[in-house]
């Protein structure tokens, strides 16, 4: 793979409307290989670790962009960009953890031309299996990275099945915090799916992190008002402060009644393959206020049930820190 | 000494092609009937070739030839072959190139080939091919046993390869952080160890990693190359137009007149692209076999392993404090993880020691050994750099332990211009680092940030300070100057362009001494065809002081012959005339003269050595050639480097740095950086300054963030692309990095400079991981880099473990 780095021959669809992408979607069925922002795409298609007979480029369809309200929060276009998600001022107003969440994605570059779909439904990022190899989650029979040699500083330390890779995204704990949901489109009609619900672990299914299936395009993300001008926090820990993946990420909605917690919403992300609630340190903290006193109550309680493996046993002591600054901030 | 060019701003003449985007690399470059080369590269770290079946590739439409090991002569291990015969030895080693009429036909013909290997041991850390029974990287073993002298890091090694192994207990010793006995195959000692080891008050023992580094230099080493009535032009990614030519035309199997080198500008070397290299005799002989222009592109992913590495390091170091602060002792074990080449640096560590602490007694003890990983080489301050970085902490240690300033302390061990370096304790041109250091010590405010708190809110605060150190120049190059009969002068030089822009600023050494108009000259380089002269590399920050000698000899030859021209038409003796305004003149009555034009015209009348038909003798053959062929065209100045010479002139930094470690995620913030050189005159200011940020970020870097990971279960590496490899961004280092100089001129340059860009990442690097250590209460990690995941690890009081010595690994 090494000496490949143009792409490779494959049939190009640019459909202009949503209905015509469908349609193909549905007749190319696995052969085709949806583009949005290329940031995940042409990685996989370059380098040739991954092949298609087929492109169906999403590029042309103005429906899938932009930010619309709705009767019960806002609309969010798939192919809207991270750079226009990070700037949107109703985003910005209402519901800034996903302003946040989307300005700490990659780099200035990347948000340009990566897109909100892309984002949540990208690949994983395990370097053995974007090398190409034969690895459980390509359809093979082991894993390379869970192993007492294997180089898995950044991989999971809950969720693990067989594969121990975990989600990138940064906009998908952001998401499922806000309890959004997914709008997914066929050619048989529309289903929406909740954030929590999209993502999947590779003990439902290993060769997909979404629920997204042969056929289908995610067409947009819909928030409702549940969360609207909470209170939240959304902190990325990364080796760069641009250009990377989170080591751990936290991102944390919080409705409050004075001083007091009255709801909230704790989403780990980089931990598990897919964005990880908090629930139990969502119980601990209703009710409490934000403070020392409760920030210590909460203990190892985001850690629990932790499996480390050779080199990401910091992602323990990480997840616990950040529960306690989201406690503690502001 | 008061200038006219030397120490002032101007625009380099490449500028406006970087900033438009007009400047060409090779990869720019086309030709009518060019073809496309792709390589097929190992895909496995240790194995042999058993057949090689490209047929159905040669089929295809478009598909034009192919170059194998067969068309090459024989490379004797552990030189790096062109392309692997018998055996591949890294992950991404070229085996083969195929050529086609379009990039696109020649990736799909990558796809049918047919290699067929038999897989062979392989490893990725040297202690683990040291112990008993470990495996070793090439079938006749795991070490050089050298049967010559040892040259450089881009040096072939001479001697025999076989295995050495050290029983398991000393490698667990080493572990331990205890001095092993085992068998070395270099090194070197001064002075009586023992009995200065016995006058110390302090004696401080700690083993130590260093990561190899990858050399990610931003334009990979492409080449477009043709050939045209018997000679070769090669459009190469190169440190300089001179120094690769003879071995490339060896490497073709030409004469060095055969050969024309064009090179513009080169985007990164840092040591990689300083002589010629294995890949350079793929596309020129490929294209000389097809007889057809040939561009091989080299791809991000093969950059990383045919751009080769710095070496990494497992050592062990015993260093001795007298109870005055002085550094009576150091005992240094330094394993270097020499990849398949075994390029190793060991030297240059162990005598940045003996620099920068003047220990009265030392010993180095050396064993490179081979590993399945990428080929090692020189890279940026090799050897001196990755020593700055775990010995900083280390020596911070021993002060602390003697209740002394950790500045105070290296002032009262720095090298002064009396001072002997290395194991031959040989001599300094100049060096002035008490003068930086005091310097440093008043700008950084030292005493006020040393004795703050250590404690930020959540946030630990550290300050460091190190020191970087590279020989910086060399002696006896040559220089050559034309000036046109129009009074045009071109400066001739083979010096590179990396971008840091020393070609331009040594050249300005003409303009000063003939006191002319930077206007009025032109640098003439970037094509071997337009005869430049035997100039060094663009690198081991030797530039600025052998290329402004260089300079200096051959404008000072043009400036005589001017006025010896001048004297023969106006009367009188050379000592009598003078120059001024482009015009050379009696200096009693300024009327009885001629301008540099006029001289330049006489010039070619009189012939001889006024214009280049005569030249000295102690010309190197290349600048002969040169010479030769500007013969007639003007008054030529040509001179070989004979000015008086001193041992080596040093380049010495010291760098102070604030950092604020955040206890929660472990991410290190720099609060605040202070670099001060010991460079003698600034020859560039801007230059000068670029040079110091630039070194300071990669400084960072080191310390921080760059890393070099392979699986030891399959050989394959885990950081190839510049995302992978964690090159530190805007974003992780200061937007404002503060430098400054002693600005004492150093006595053995005309001009008073020497080089700097190598120390400059030393410093840096050392400097924070002395803050490091400072900010964590003296805890060393004896690693680089110290990344988030291993502070939050320490902080937690986890159970990692960085005394495992592991290299190639997170």
């Amino acid at each position: 793979m090494s000496s490949h780095d143009v792409m490779p021959d494959m049939d190009l669809f640019q459909p202009l409307q949503i209905e015509d992408a469908l349609a193909l979607a549905d007749r190319l069925g696995d052969s085709a290989w949806l583009l949005g922002g290329g940031q995940d795409t042409y990685g996989w298609l370059k380098d040739r670790a991954k092949t298609s007979e087929a492109m169906i480029d999403l590029n042309g369809i103005e429906s899938l962009r932009g930010v619309r309200e709705t009767a019960d929060g806002i609309e969010i276009g798939a192919l809207t960009t991270l750079t226009d998600l990070a700037n949107n001022a109703l985003i910005k107003e209402r519901y800034g953890l996903l302003s946040s969440a989307a300005s700490r994605v990659a780099s200035p570059q990347i948000r340009n031309a990566g897109t909100l779909g892309g984002n949540v439904s990208q690949d994983v990022r395990c370097w053995y299996y974007r090398r190409g190899l034969d690895c459980y989650r390509a359809g093979g029979n082991l894993c390379y990275a869970d192993t007492p040699e294997g180089m898995n500083r950044e991989h999971a330390i809950f969720g693990a099945s067989r594969c121990v890779a975990v989600n990138p995204s940064d906009t998908g704990p952001a998401l499922v915090a806000l309890e959004a949901s997914m709008v997914i489109k066929s050619v048989d009609g529309e289903r929406t799916v909740l954030a929590e619900d999209y993502f999947v672990g590779p003990a439902n299914d290993i060769e997909n992190t979404t629920a997204l299936r042969t056929g289908e395009i995610l067409t947009s993300v819909r928030i409702p008002s549940t969360w609207a001008n909470a209170t939240f926090f959304f902190e990325k820990v990364a080796d760069r402060n641009v250009w990377d993946f989170a080591l751990v990420s936290m991102a944390v909605a919080m409705k409050m009644d004075g001083d007091t917690i009255e709801d909230a919403r704790f989403v780990a992300g980089a931990v598990e393959c897919k964005p990880r609630r908090l629930a139990d340190v969502e119980n601990a903290v209703r009710g409490n206020s934000r403070d020392e006193a409760t920030a210590d109550s909460i203990g190892t309680l985001a850690s629990n049930g932790a499996r480390v493996l050779a080199h990401n046993q910091y992602k323990v002591p990480m997840i616990d820190n950040l529960v306690k600054r989201a406690i503690l901030a502001g | 000494m008061t200038f006219m060019h030397i120490g002032k701003d101007f625009v380099p003449p490449d500028v406006e092609g970087k900033v438009t985007g007009d400047a060409k690399y090779a990869e720019d470059f086309r030709r009518e009937g060019m073809v496309f080369a792709r390589l097929l590269t190992s895909p496995m770290p240790s194995a042999r070739i058993t057949s090689i079946d490209a047929s159905a590739a040669l089929r295809m439409d478009g598909v034009i030839g192919i170059l194998t090991a067969d068309d090459l002569p024989p490379t004797m291990p552990p030189a790096n072959p062109i392309l692997a015969s018998e055996y591949v030895t890294y992950v991404g080693q070229p085996i083969l190139a195929i050529a086609a009429t379009s990039e696109h036909i020649a990736e799909n013909a990558l796809d049918q080939i047919k290699v067929e290997f038999e897989r062979r041991d392989f490893v990725v850390d040297p202690l683990d091919s040291l112990v008993e029974g470990g495996p070793d990287a090439y079938p006749e073993g795991n070490a050089m046993v050298l049967t010559a002298p040892e040259g450089d890091e881009n040096t072939a090694l001479v001697g025999v390869i076989k295995p050495v192994k050290w029983p398991a207990e000393e490698i667990e010793k080493l572990r331990r952080g205890e001095e092993p006995d085992g068998t070395f195959t270099a090194g070197w000692e001064y002075g009586d160890l023992d009995g200065e080891f016995a006058k110390c008050d302090v004696v401080v023992e700690e083993s130590f990693v260093t990561a190899g580094t990858p050399h990610q230099c931003m334009e990979p080493r492409t080449s477009m190359v043709y050939w045209e009535n018997g000679k070769c032009y090669f459009h190469a990614s190169t440190q300089s137009q001179s120094a690769v030519n003879n071995g490339l035309a060896a490497m073709l199997g030409i004469l060095p007149d055969d050969l024309v080198i064009i090179n513009e500008n080169t985007g990164g070397g840092f040591g990689s692209k300083g002589t010629s290299y294995p890949t350079m005799g793929i596309s020129g002989n490929l294209s000389r076999l097809l007889n057809r222009p040939v561009q091989l592109r080299i791809t991000r992913e093969e950059e990383f392993y045919i751009g080769i590495g710095r070496p990494g390091m497992q050592g062990w170091i015993k260093t001795g404090l007298t109870a005055e602060g002085k550094v009576a002792a150091v005992d240094l074990i330094i394993i270097s993880d020499g990849g398949p080449t075994g390029q190793n640096s060991a030297s240059s560590s162990a005598g940045h020691i003996s620099v920068l602490f003047q220990p009265s007694a030392m010993r180095l003890r050396n064993i490179p050994i081979f590993t399945n990983t990428t080929p090692r080489g020189a890279q940026r301050g090799p050897g001196q750099n990755e020593m700055a970085a775990v010995l900083a902490p280390i020596m911070d240690k021993a002060a602390n332990q003697l209740g002394m300033d950790r500045v105070a302390f290296r002032r009262l061990n720095a090298a002064n211009s009396d001072s002997g370096i290395y194991a031959d304790q040989s001599p300094v041109t100049s060096a002035f680092m008490a003068e930086a250091i005091d310097k440093g010590v008043e700008m950084f405010a030292w005493q006020a940030k040393a004795s703050q708190p250590r404690r930020r809110g959540n946030k630990l605060v550290g300050v460091g300070v190190g020191q970087g150190y590279h020989g910086a120049g060399g002696y006896g190059y040559d220089g050559l100057v034309r000036i046109h009969p129009s009074g045009k002068i071109d400066i001739h030089s083979g010096v590179g362009n990396l971008g840091t822009y020393s070609y331009a600023a040594t050249s300005r050494t003409v303009a000063e001494v003939l006191q002319c108009s930077w206007d009025s000259c032109e640098i003439v380089h970037a094509r071997t065809d337009k005869h430049l002269p035997h100039s060094s590399v663009q690198g081991g920050s030797n530039t600025i002081f052998t290329h402004s000698r260089s300079n200096y000899v051959a404008a000072m030859d043009a400036l005589n012959k001017l006025k010896e021209i001048a004297a023969a038409d106006f009367g009188g003796t050379v000592e009598e005339y003078s120059i001024g305004d482009e015009r050379v003149f009696r200096t009693d009555d300024s009327s009885k003269g001629m301008s540099y034009g006029e001289a330049a015209q006489r010039a070619i009348e009189l012939g001889g050595h006024y214009s280049g038909q005569e030249y000295p003798e102690d010309l190197n053959p290349i600048t002969q050639r040169a010479v030769t062929a500007l013969a007639g065209s003007g008054l030529i100045g040509a001179a070989k480097d004979n000015l008086e010479r001193k041992g080596t002139p040093p380049g010495e930094i010291i760098g102070f740095m604030e950092i604020e470690i955040d206890a929660d995620t472990g991410k290190i913030e720099v609060t605040d950086y202070l670099a001060v050189a010991d460079c003698g005159t600034i020859m560039h200011p801007q230059g000068f300054s670029q040079q110091m940020n630039g070194g300071g970020v990669w400084g960072i870097g080191m310390a921080a963030y760059e890393r070099h990971v392979y699986d030891p279960q399959n050989g394959l590496p885990a950081n190839v692309g510049l995302y992978q490899s964690k090159l530190p961004s805007m974003l992780d280092v200061p937007a404002n990095m503060a430098s400054a100089a002693a600005d004492i001129p150093d006595p053995f340059n005309p001009m008073g400079g020497r080089g700097i860009g190598e120390p400059s990442q030393g410093c840096a690097v050392a400097a924070m991981t002395s803050a490091i250590a400072d900010a964590l209460d003296g805890h060393l990690f004896n690693r680089i880099p110290v990344t988030a995941d291993m502070i939050v690890n320490h902080v937690a009081d986890n159970s990692y473990g960085p005394r495992s010595l592991k290299l190639n690994t997170f």
